[in-house]
């Protein structure tokens, strides 16, 4: 299979396999998104977060079948954890998203977070540049299940829609720094439930504490499964794309966006290189065993790791 | 192999019990397997379109109603119309032993009935992957 031509035919297999390629960090690959990288910035990004089981992947397939009614190409990226100890996953997002999978204007994908930490996947970046050759009007982001300070989305998304569901703690909750601060956009999830105008009059209450700016966070009482609210929803995602594209603050933000994504490639291989050069000369395990014995301290067997690559 | 290998368990038809299929998505796990899992109901065409988007190497079915001669090869079919060639694809479920060559012969690699080991299907799926 040629993958540059089929890709730029709109083939989802080719699509599919070149996401696992840089999955697997293929170097192949890389170059094809270097040689392919014009055509990108067609795209507009939307990540989702909230917690585990507040409706996020339900809240997506609503949200993809209402900007379809527009007839826009939609990807979905759907981010589950990996297990540290095994590195297996299992990653059941899309069983909320059957009805789409036939749809050939939107494409699903999985992928496990594979050892990082702040809510997406390292490869998750790379995925949204190969959807955005492909052609996607919009991407959603989907992120695990985060709790207060998985807050790595807000590094790749133009808009941020932060998930939440009544009744998941008190006012306390909506005051505290990390992930309640990055939202663009608030979908109380469920609100057919007992406590989503108290929940809404929190967060609303938080916000009014905050600087006042020229944009403002709305909060939308929304349910996913009886599908009501989502077209109020997606207006306030426009809206915000508005705010951004209409004050060029949509170019500053990606700008910001970029400079952290490049910082985190640099870190990356850097770290490849560090650790590479340390195990080949035994001298991570040595240093570790030698602080533990307290024949060094830790910041001086850091200092002579780091004379490796000086 | 340095990258984890990705199953797409499924479950075609209209049986409602998936308690097999994710005893399995639970054992690929933590044989360090990313499992693709999309729920009960499905039917060949989802299922395929999943593995086409998903990449997967491996494509696990169960099936308890009886409608494994059906379901099973129009999956394998299906596959080959979308050109995908380098996908194992096994089945399980409550299979009665005269319908196993026949599933065999129409390109389900292996196939699992009750009281099959975890063990023995995680083996299998290292050992017969199409790619590498």
């Amino acid at each position: 299979m040629n993958i540059e031509e089929k890709l730029l035919e709109g083939h989802k297999r080719a699509c599919a396999r070149l996401i696992s390629m840089l999955e697997n960090n293929d170097k192949e690959a890389i170059d094809l998104i270097k040689k392919l990288y014009n055509r990108t910035g067609n795209t507009y990004v939307i990540g989702i977060t909230g917690s585990p089981g507040s409706g996020k992947s339900t809240l997506t397939d609503r949200l993809t079948k209402e900007l379809r009614k527009k007839n826009k190409k939609i990807g979905i990226l759907a981010i589950d954890p990996t297990s540290p100890f095994t590195g297996g996953a299992i990653l059941g997002d899309r069983i909320r998203m059957n009805d789409l999978a036939l749809d050939k204007e939107v494409f699903i994908r999985s992928m496990g977070t594979r050892g990082s930490l702040g809510g997406i996947s390292r490869a998750t970046w790379s995925a949204v540049k190969v959807l955005d050759i492909y052609g996607c009007d919009y991407i959603f982001i989907e992120t695990v299940g985060v709790g207060q300070s998985e807050i790595d989305i807000v590094k790749m998304a133009d808009t941020v829609l932060m998930v939440t569901t009544p009744n998941t703690g008190d006012d306390i909750q909506a005051i505290k720094a990390g992930i309640m601060e990055i939202a663009d956009v608030f979908a109380i999830n469920k609100s057919d439930l007992d406590g989503a105008d108290k929940t809404k009059m929190e967060i609303e209450m938080n916000l009014d504490l905050n600087e006042k700016k020229d944009y403002r966070a709305p909060v939308i009482k929304v349910s996913a499964i009886k599908n009501e609210g989502i077209d109020e929803l997606v207006k306030k995602l426009e809206e915000h794309r508005n705010y951004l594209e209409n004050n060029n603050r949509l170019e500053e933000r990606r700008t910001r966006n970029n400079k952290l994504q490049l910082l985190k490639l640099v870190e990356n291989e850097l770290m490849e290189i560090i650790v590479e050069r340390s195990v080949k000369e035994d001298l991570l395990d040595n240093l570790s065993k030698q602080i533990t014995l307290g024949t060094i301290d830790p910041y001086s067997a850091k200092d002579k790791i780091i004379e490796l690559i000086r | 192999m340095d990258r984890p290998i990705r199953v797409l368990v499924a479950k075609p038809g209209l049986d409602g019990h998936d308690r097999g299929a994710k005893v399995i998505a639970r054992a690929l796990r933590d044989a360090g397997m990313e499992v693709i899992y999309t729920g009960l109901r499905q039917t060949p065409e989802q299922i395929v379109a999943a593995a086409v988007q998903e990449d997967a190497d491996v494509v696990a079915l169960s099936v308890l109603s009886g409608a494994h001669n059906h379901l099973f090869p129009k999956v394998v079919n299906l596959l080959k119309d979308e050109g995908v060639d380098d996908c194992l694809v096994i089945g399980g479920g409550v299979i009665p032993e005269d319908d196993i060559q026949g599933l065999i012969e129409a390109g389900v690699e292996a196939i699992y009935t009750p009281g099959s080991s975890t063990k023995d299907i995680v083996g299998y799926i290292e050992t017969h992957l199409k790619r590498k």
